[in-house]
C-alpha cells in the first residue's frame, strides 16, 4: 500500500512538472475513453460528463470519441468498486465528488481513494439552505420559525448519511433547532418536494435548484461557504449568485464544499497519467467549460500533481472528521 | 385557444425537409433497438445521443423522441412474437399478445398493439397540448405518501383483481419485494443482502430478470413441449389491418379507460409499467367474458399498449415541466437537453417555446409516421414466425444474452439472466405467476422508500396515508381493489337477498 502512494506521488509530482510542456508525443489512448459517473441519469455528475463530452468532442482535444458510462448504483458506489476493480486501464475516468470519502465510512465500503489515479480537482460544488418562496425570509427567521414548530422541520436531501445529511446534522448542532430528514434518490427530487410543499427546506446545490429558483418557487437563504459565490451576472429578474449571503454573515457558522474532481484507475503509467493532466488543463480552457461552471455556479480551482494529493488528504481527514461527528461512520 | 397556435407554430418548425427525414432515421433506428430485447429505447437513446450534439435542439430532440416512439412500437414486436418484453411496460403485453401469436393470429395481436400505442400516444398528446400547466401543478401536489398510495393502488388491484390464485399471487409479490431489496438503501445509507460482492451493490435490474423470466423460461418450456414455435404466420395483408381497425369502436371503453389510466400514472413519475398493468387487469375486470383474458384476447393487447404509451407520452410533461424524468429514456433525454443549454423547468415554456412546441408538433407527427411505418413492416416481423424453432432459438438466447449484458456491460447479469430463466420456467410449472413478481420488482425499493419517508413525516402515525382527500382517495380505493373479490361476492349476494326480503316486509 505504502509503496503504491509513493508511486503515485512521484507520478503525480512528475505529472505537475509537465503539465504546463505542450503534449509530447509520448502516450495516447487507443480505445474510446469513458467518462464513469457516479451517479444517475440527469444529475449533476451526469450533466458534467455530458459537458465534457461535448467540448472535447468539439474543440477536437481526442482522436478517440468519448462515451459517458453511468454507474449510478447503489449511491455510486459502484462506480468506485468499478474503478477500483479496473486497475491498468488508461481508458476510463471517474467524476469523483465527496462520495470516495463519505461511501467508505457510512457503508464499510472496502474503497480507498488512494488506490486510484489522480488527475485534476477541476471544480468544487456548493450548498445553499434553500426554502419554499412562501417560508420565511431570512435565516434568522428561519430558524426562530423551526424551533417553533410543534413538529420538526422537514428537510429534503440526496441519499442518507451523505453531504446533505451530514449539513442537517451540523445546522442542528450550531443552532438547537431539529430537523426531521428526508433521504430522497436526487437533488432534482428534493427540489420538487420542497417547491410542492411536502419539505420545509433542502440544502441542494444551485445546480439541482437552479431552475425552480429562477420561477420564483424556491428562495435561497445563505451560502455554506466562507465568502459569496463570484458570479455577478443576474439569474432571476432580481438576483445574481453573488447576492445570496454567507451562512456565516447570517450567524449560522457552518461550512462545506464539494470536490469535483477527475482519477483514473490505479496502475497506470506516468505518460498515461500525464496525458490526462494535459488534456483536462486544455478542457479547463474551453468556451463550453467556463460557460457551463458559471451556470453551474461552481467554484473555479484547478489542481494537479503535489497540490491535488495535499487537498485530498486535508479534504479527506475534514470529510472524516464531519462524518465521525455527526455518528455517520458504521462501526 | 392560444395552445392550437402555439402548436401550429411548432408545425411550421418542424414541417422542413431536413427534420423530416431525421425523423424517418430516428423511427427506423428506434424500432431497430426496441426489437432487440434489453437494448430498447434507454440505450438507443444514450447511445446515439453525441451524434446529435452537433445539431440544433430542436432536430435534435426531434430524432431522438422518434428513436423513442420507434423503440416504443418496436417493443411490442418481441413481446407478441417470442413472449420477451423489449420495455417493462411491454410485459402486460404478452399476456394475450403472445397467445394471440401461437394461434396464427400474430399479424392482427401487432396491429392491434401498434394502433393502441398510437391512440394512448395521441390522447396524451392532446392532454399535454391543453392540460400542460395545470397538470404540472397537479403532479407537485404528490409527497411521499401520494406515491406510496399509488404503488400500494397498483399492487393491491393485483392481488384483488388478479385471476390467479391470491395467496400464488402474494407470494410472487413477496418474492419480488425480497429482490428488491438487494442494493443500497436509500433511507438508511446502508448496504443490504450484497453479502461483500461488488457485482450486487447495484441490485437486481429488472429487465435483466425480466428478460429471463420471460424469454429464457419460454425457450425452456417450448423445448420441453415440442421443438416448434406453434404460431404460423397467416394470411398478412392490408385486410387483416382494416379488419382490426373495423373492430375497434367495439373497444371504445376500453381504449377510453386505459387512456386515462395512462394519462392520471404518467404524470406520476414512473408510472408507465403500473399503467399497462392496471389497463390490463381493469379491462379484465370490467369483461362480460373474464376467462377468456390471457389465452389470446385481442382487448387483452389493447388495454396495456394504450395504458403503456398513454403514460409513456404524458411522462415527459414532469420531465420538461419539472426536470423529473418518468423513465429512463425521459431520464437519458434531460441529459440532452443540458447539453444544448435547455433547463427543464417551469421556465423552459416560457423561454424556449420554439423547442418545446417543435416537440410537442413532432409528438403528433412521429406517431402517425410511425405508426404507418410499423403496420407496413408488419409482414417482415410477423415471418419471422415462418423460420424454424432450432433456427430462431438460438438467435433469441444470443440476443437476450446481449441485452442483458448491454443494460450495465456485466458478464454477472448474464448469468443472473439465465438464473431468473430457470426460475421462470419452475415458476411457470408450479403455477405461480410471473406478472406480480416482475412488478414487485421494479416498484418494490420506490415503494419502500416512500412509505419510510412518509414514517418520518409522520413520526410513525398510519394516519398519514388519509391526510388530505387526495391520499386518502387513493389509499381507500387501494383497500377497496384489495378486498374486491370479497367485496363483489357481499354486494351479488346482497342484491339477491333484497327483494325476497322486501317482500316479506309488505
Amino acid at each position: 500500500m505504502k509503496h503504491v502512494r509513493n508511486l503515485i506521488t512521484i507520478a503525480a509530482a512528475a505529472a505537475a512538472i509537465f503539465a504546463s510542456a505542450p503534449a509530447s508525443a509520448g502516450w495516447e489512448p487507443t480505445k474510446p475513453v469513458e467518462i464513469v459517473v457516479a451517479a444517475g441519469a440527469g444529475g449533476a455528475s451526469d450533466q458534467m460528463a455530458r459537458m465534457m463530452q461535448a467540448a472535447i468532442q468539439k474543440n477536437n482535444l481526442l482522436k478517440q470519441p468519448v462515451v459517458v458510462s453511468l454507474k449510478g448504483g447503489a449511491s455510486g458506489a459502484e462506480a468506485l468498486m468499478y474503478m477500483k476493480s479496473s486497475d491498468g486501464d488508461p481508458n476510463k475516468v471517474l467524476i469523483a465528488y465527496s462520495l470516495i470519502y463519505m461511501l467508505p465510512l457510512s457503508a464499510k465500503l472496502p474503497f480507498d481513494w488512494r488506490e486510484l489515479s489522480p488527475i485534476a480537482v477541476i471544480a468544487l460544488d456548493q450548498f445553499v439552505l434553500w426554502d419554499n418562496v412562501n417560508g420565511p425570509k431570512t435565516v434568522k427567521e428561519f430558524i426562530d420559525a423551526a424551533k417553533a414548530s410543534s413538529s420538526p422541520f422537514k428537510m429534503g436531501g440526496t441519499g442518507s448519511k451523505r453531504e446533505d445529511h451530514v449539513l442537517t446534522v451540523f445546522m442542528e448542532k450550531k443552532t438547537g433547532a431539529k430537523f426531521s430528514y428526508l433521504p430522497y434518490k436526487s437533488g432534482g427530487e428534493a427540489a420538487t418536494q420542497l417547491v410542492g410543499g411536502h419539505t420545509e427546506s433542502n440544502v441542494n446545490n444551485p445546480s439541482e435548484n437552479l431552475e425552480v429558483w429562477r420561477a420564483g418557487q424556491v428562495r435561497p437563504l445563505c451560502v455554506f461557504d466562507k465568502e459569496r459565490i463570484s458570479y455577478t451576472t443576474k439569474v432571476t429578474e432580481t438576483q445574481s449568485w453573488n447576492d445570496i449571503p454567507t451562512c456565516k454573515e447570517q450567524g449560522l457558522d457552518v461550512q462545506y464544499l464539494m470536490l469535483r474532481g477527475m482519477f483514473l484507475p490505479g496502475k497506470v503509467t506516468q505518460e498515461q497519467q500525464e496525458f490526462y493532466v494535459d488534456l483536462f488543463s486544455k478542457l479547463v480552457q474551453t468556451p463550453e467549460y467556463k460557460e457551463y461552471m458559471e451556470k453551474q455556479a461552481l467554484k473555479p480551482i484547478f489542481l494537479t500533481g503535489k497540490d491535488m494529493l495535499q487537498f485530498l488528504e486535508e479534504d479527506g481527514s475534514l470529510n472524516k472528521q464531519l462524518m465521525t461527528e455527526a455518528g455517520f461512520v458504521a462501526k | 385557444m392560444e395552445a392550437l397556435g402555439l402548436l401550429l407554430h411548432g408545425f411550421a418548425v418542424l414541417l422542413t425537409w431536413k427534420t423530416l427525414l431525421l425523423m424517418m432515421v430516428g423511427l427506423v433506428l428506434g424500432v431497430f433497438v426496441g426489437v432487440l430485447p434489453g437494448l430498447g429505447g434507454p440505450n438507443g437513446v444514450a447511445i446515439l445521443l453525441p451524434l446529435t450534439f452537433s445539431m440544433d435542439p430542436t432536430s435534435a430532440i426531434v430524432m431522438l423522441s422518434c428513436i423513442y416512439w420507434g423503440a416504443l412500437f418496436g417493443g411490442a414486436i418481441t413481446s407478441i412474437l417470442f413472449n420477451i418484453p423489449g420495455e417493462a411496460w411491454s410485459v402486460a403485453t404478452t399476456f394475450d399478445g403472445y397467445p394471440m401469436a401461437q394461434q396464427g393470429k400474430a399479424a392482427e395481436a401487432l396491429t392491434a398493439a401498434f394502433t393502441s400505442s398510437f391512440i394512448g400516444s395521441l390522447v396524451a398528446v392532446m392532454l399535454i397540448t391543453f392540460l400542460a400547466p395545470w397538470i404540472s401543478s397537479f403532479a407537485l401536489k404528490f409527497g411521499p405518501p401520494e406515491f406510496f398510495a399509488v404503488y400500494l393502488l397498483t399492487f393491491c388491484s393485483f392481488v384483488g383483481l388478479g385471476r390467479e390464485d391470491k395467496h400464488k399471487t402474494v407470494i410472487a409479490m413477496a418474492l419480488g419485494l425480497l429482490l428488491a431489496g438487494v442494493g443500497m438503501d436509500t433511507v438508511s445509507g446502508q448496504l443490504r443482502m450484497t453479502f461483500g460482492s461488488t457485482d450486487l451493490l447495484r441490485g437486481i435490474n429488472f429487465l435483466v430478470a425480466v428478460i429471463g423470466l420471460f424469454g429464457i423460461s419460454e425457450i425452456l418450456l417450448t423445448m420441453e413441449e415440442r421443438l416448434a414455435l406453434r404460431g404460423h404466420a397467416a394470411s398478412i395483408s392490408l385486410r387483416t389491418v382494416l379488419a382490426v381497425w373495423k373492430d375497434l369502436p367495439k373497444y371504445w371503453m376500453t381504449l377510453f379507460r386505459s387512456s386515462v389510466i395512462g394519462c392520471w400514472l404518467g404524470i406520476t413519475p414512473g408510472g408507465a409499467i403500473a399503467a399497462s398493468f392496471m389497463g390490463y387487469n381493469l379491462a379484465k375486470r370490467f369483461s362480460k367474458d373474464q376467462d377468456s383474458f390471457g389465452k389470446g384476447r385481442i382487448e387483452g393487447v389493447f388495454a396495456p399498449e394504450t395504458a403503456a404509451h398513454a403514460s409513456g407520452t404524458a411522462a415527459l410533461l414532469p420531465m420538461l415541466a419539472l426536470g423529473i424524468p418518468g423513465s429512463g429514456t425521459a431520464a437519458i433525454l434531460l441529459g440532452g437537453l443540458m447539453v444544448w443549454g435547455l433547463n427543464p423547468g417551469p421556465l423552459l415554456f416560457v423561454e424556449h417555446k420554439d423547442f418545446v412546441w417543435g416537440l410537442i408538433a413532432s409528438m403528433y407527427l412521429g406517431n402517425v409516421v410511425g405508426l404507418v411505418l410499423v403496420l407496413s413492416t408488419v409482414p417482415i416481423f410477423a415471418s419471422i414466425l415462418r423460420v424454424p424453432f432450432a433456427a430462431v432459438a438460438p438467435m433469441i438466447v444470443v440476443s437476450c444474452a446481449i441485452g442483458a449484458y448491454a443494460i450495465q456491460n456485466a458478464m454477472f447479469d448474464v448469468w443472473l439472466m439465465l438464473g431468473f430463466g430457470v426460475v421462470g420456467y419452475v415458476f411457470k410449472k408450479i403455477k405461480i405467476p410471473l406478472a406480480p413478481f416482475t412488478l414487485a420488482l421494479v416498484l418494490g425499493s420506490r415503494a419502500e422508500d416512500a412509505f419510510r419517508q412518509s414514517m418520518i413525516i409522520s413520526g410513525g402515525n398510519m394516519k398519514v396515508f388519509w391526510a388530505n382527500g387526495l391520499v386518502g382517495t387513493i389509499t381507500t380505493l387501494a383497500i377497496v381493489l384489495l378486498f374486491w373479490p370479497l367485496i363483489d361476492r357481499l354486494v351479488a349476494s346482497v342484491s339477491k337477498s333484497t327483494p325476497p326480503a322486501a317482500k316479506a316486509e309488505a
